[in-house]
């Protein structure tokens, strides 16, 4: 067993909960969990895995309850509601089912590698931030399988939210990051965001009560299994969102 | 004060201060070669502010990492993952 290292980080008395918001993602969630384990194990970090799915008909839920009888109940904890409510709700109804001091919330197709936690914990610990987000835009950040178009709009588009609004963050519309409970309590009861643009008003909520932001570099590797569940007009509603918090903090 | 009027402000510091060197509204009688350069300083603003942008995004476009190793790492975790659910009995 690799639990060395563990009893330094275990007595800490803090708790990490991470939030997984799934939608048809039962070939991902497995993997996700398993890695999870896997670094939280490592690492000796007290933690629970929040699995909340929205009535997913591919069955991720019945993949879920089996990944429970594996790791146990108090590791993986089911959350799951009745049908597709989107992503924002689906942050606020784990939240408040979650146990730990700290709340993780990632994405649960892979994007997102868990073996990023740790340094998310130590960047939180460096500093006492309020919150530690993970920015693909910094450092030995970066992305993998986007291609020119894609990384011209992700830039472009970031380039022109850091000007308009100087938040104090490099990734805005990351969705990988490490909150205290009750600074993610108080931010989300203020977001009135979708999508993309919910993640960006995180952060600027976040700059102007005043909290503290650290930051970790992550390599995004884009999903393999499933499908993009956002699309569509996504450019347009990202400008719309971004204008709108312009002119109203 | 929201950010956008914090620009409207910045903006307006700024074609306050061209305006009254450009016109000589306060009868300073500053001489003429200061008012002449004032004259198209908006624009010239307005184009190196542009390329500013231009080559900023371009740059972080041209240095944005590719990060091949962790994709080639996570595909490797992945096999070992599914061998190893599979043992603890998930179906998959
Ligand atoms: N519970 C719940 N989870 C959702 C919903 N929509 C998306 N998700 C999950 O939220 C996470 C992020 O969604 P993605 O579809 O990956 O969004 P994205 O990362 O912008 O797009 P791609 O990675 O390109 O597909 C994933 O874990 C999804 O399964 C929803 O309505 N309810
Ligand atoms: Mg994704």
């Amino acid at each position: 067993m690799a639990s060395r290292k563990a009893p330094k980080n275990r007595d800490s008395g803090n708790k990490y909960s991470v939030l997984l918001p799934t939608y048809n993602e039962r070939e991902n969630l497995p993997l996700i969990v398993w890695l999870l384990v896997k670094y939280f194990g490592e690492s000796g970090y007290n933690y629970e895995i929040i699995v909340i799915d929205d009535g997913s008909p591919d069955g991720t839920l019945e993949v879920a309850e089996q990944l429970q009888k594996i790791y146990g109940e108090d590791k993986i904890v089911l959350r799951p509601r009745a049908k597709k409510l989107g992503l924002g709700t689906a942050y606020i109804h784990g939240m408040k089912h979650a146990t730990g001091n700290f709340v993780i919330i990632m994405d649960a197709d892979l994007s997102h590698h868990p073996k990023f936690i740790p340094e998310f914990i130590e960047k939180q610990k460096e500093g006492d931030y309020d919150l530690v987000s993970g920015t693909r835009y910094r450092g030995n950040g970066g992305v993998y399988g986007w291609d020119l178009r894609r990384k011209l709009i992700s830039r472009g588009a970031n380039f022109l939210a850091q000007v308009l609004l100087r938040p104090g963050a490099s990734d805005l519309t990351g969705s990988f990051r490490l909150y205290k409970k009750k600074v993610l309590e108080s931010l989300v009861g203020r977001c009135v965001s979708k999508g993309y643009v919910f993640q960006m008003e995180m952060i600027v909520r976040a700059r102007q009560l005043n909290y503290t932001i650290g930051e970790v570099p992550i390599s995004f590797v884009d999903r393999v299994y499933g499908e993009s569940k956002l699309g569509g007009n996504e450019i347009v509603s990202y400008a719309k969102g971004l204008l709108t918090l312009f002119a109203t903090t | 004060m929201t950010k956008l009027l914090q620009w409207l402000f910045g903006v307006a510091v700024v074609l306050a201060v061209w305006a009254l060197v450009s016109f000589d509204l306060l009868d300073l009688s500053l001489p003429r070669p200061y008012r002449e350069a004032a004259w198209p300083m908006p624009l010239y603003l307005l184009v190196s502010l542009g390329c500013y942008s231009l080559a900023t995004v371009g740059y972080r476009v041209a240095t944005f990492n590719d990060c091949e190793e962790a994709a080639k790492e996570l595909q490797e975790q992945i096999k070992e993952a599914r061998e190893d659910l599979r043992k603890k009995g998930l179906k998959m």
